[in-house]
């Protein structure tokens, strides 16, 4: 009954966030535009040297994607605490970490997986191969839900902060350098022919380990700033 | 029963109050004045268990809230300050997320019943966005008609509403205390109750 309760308010949490995107569209669109140009911008300016490219172009499309995400990550929780829907939530018999993890899914689906998703089209301006392409999804499509579990911690200690956002990259940015190091190796471990297994199962493991964590610290600290 | 004994709020290093306390029964309900900036939205954040409180102590049932956790939330209608509603959805749209988030759904017809006995019927399916201040509070306040918790918690319901609503809300809390339910209410204005309210003024 508990558990079913917890998971059901991690369903409408989804579907209410969701909901609330298709109304502002813009919200959604601003990070993908960033990815999309950013990237973009590299084959234009570095010249088209294919060899220099196919070097540069899994750590390009890993920390432009990483600041796509950190672009949207201050209105996480901002708009819900200032309109005071988060101390609703907090207030409601369901526990307050099925909340997060709700907005953290939402907010993955909405920003991390369409990245992801996006990231093989826009590879092919770096001439990578079809296998490194395919690696570098899988390693952006169990990274970037990291990014957004470490991110919410970010989020939630910033919240009602003057000038948050810029604190958020500085509390944040330290913590995603192990995800970037293992996202961008894998497709050099896979060229180099070591395989990237190694580093898809590092990726994994730090997946679960926030996954565990990260909804209990973002839980604690909306609670401290909801007093 | 809720029984809040000896309780001081301090914020930051200004004491609000000190040693308030009180006892509620079912059935009867309380009336907090002040001053602005006496701490009465404090001290029912203190109550609804958003703020730990500086010393003393709420009981619910006998049993201190902090330890009864989500039993007690399930018991619990707070309306605060910030209206709780989503500037981009509609009025049903707001009422029916709020109620399916505390595992409460509730049906549409059920909620445009709620709407209208608090006066909003022809703007329902608006985005909040564009209703008017007194039409969000009403909007916000629809949840009293729509929950069947035992405690309530309203921290000025009157503000920014014209004398007819102020009404429909007063009645509201009339049946609630009728029905056995607790009210605690801050409020700067006359409450047109039926029912005999303890009151209390906090602050010097």
């Amino acid at each position: 009954m508990k558990d079913a309760f917890g998971l059901s308010a991690i369903y409408w949490i989804v579907h209410r966030e969701l909901k609330l995107t298709m109304r502002r569209k813009s919200d959604a669109i601003t990070p993908l535009l960033f990815f999309v140009i950013v990237t973009s911008l590299f084959p234009l300016s570095v010249g088209t040297d294919v060899e220099m490219l196919r070097r540069i172009a899994p750590g390009v499309l890993w920390v432009t994607a990483l600041l796509a995400t950190m672009l949207s990550l201050p209105r996480l929780f901002e708009q819900d605490y200032a309109d005071g829907t988060l101390e609703q939530l907090a207030l409601s018999p369901a526990p307050l970490s099925a909340m997060v993890v709700g907005k953290v899914v939402a907010y993955w689906l909405m920003t991390g997986l369409p990245l992801a998703l996006l990231a093989p089209l826009l590879a092919l301006q770096f001439y990578l191969p079809t296998t490194s392409i395919l690696i570098l999804a899988t390693t952006l499509l169990i990274g970037t839900p990291v990014l957004a579990l470490i991110g919410s911690i970010g989020a939630s200690l910033t919240l009602g902060l003057r000038g948050g956002g810029v604190l958020v990259a500085l509390l944040v940015l330290p913590l995603y350098v192990p995800v970037l190091i293992f996202g961008t190796g894998a497709v050099d471990a896979a060229a180099s022919g070591l395989g990237a297994t190694a580093n898809v199962s590092l990726l994994t493991a730090m997946l679960l380990v926030a996954g565990f964590f990260s909804p209990m610290a973002t839980t604690a600290a909306l609670r401290i700033a909801l007093e | 029963m809720l029984e809040v004994s000896n309780l001081d709020c301090v914020r930051g290093e200004r004491h609000l109050f000190h040693d308030v306390s009180f006892l509620l029964r079912s059935g009867e309900g309380l009336l907090i004045t002040g001053e602005n900036g006496s701490g009465k939205t404090s001290l029912l954040r203190m109550l609804v268990g958003l703020t730990p409180p500086f010393a003393g102590t709420i009981n619910w049932k006998t049993r201190l809230i902090k330890h009864l956790g989500a039993e007690y939330r399930r018991e619990l209608l707070y309306c605060g300050h910030p209206l709780g509603l989503k500037d981009s959805l509609s009025a049903t749209e707001n009422l029916q997320s709020i109620a399916s988030l505390v595992n409460e759904p509730v049906e549409l017809s059920v909620v445009q019943d709620a709407l209208e006995r608090i006066g909003l019927q022809g703007s329902a399916h608006m985005p909040v966005r564009a209703l008017s201040q007194g039409q969000k509070r009403r909007v916000s306040l629809a949840r009293l008609f729509l929950s069947r918790r035992t405690l309530w918690v309203l921290d000025e319901p009157l503000t920014a509403l014209d004398t007819k609503a102020s009404q429909h809300v007063a009645q509201a809390v009339d049946r609630h205390l009728d029905d056995g339910g607790i009210a605690v209410i801050t409020t700067h204005q006359d409450m047109a109750l039926a029912s005999p309210l303890q009151t209390m003024r906090i602050g010097a």
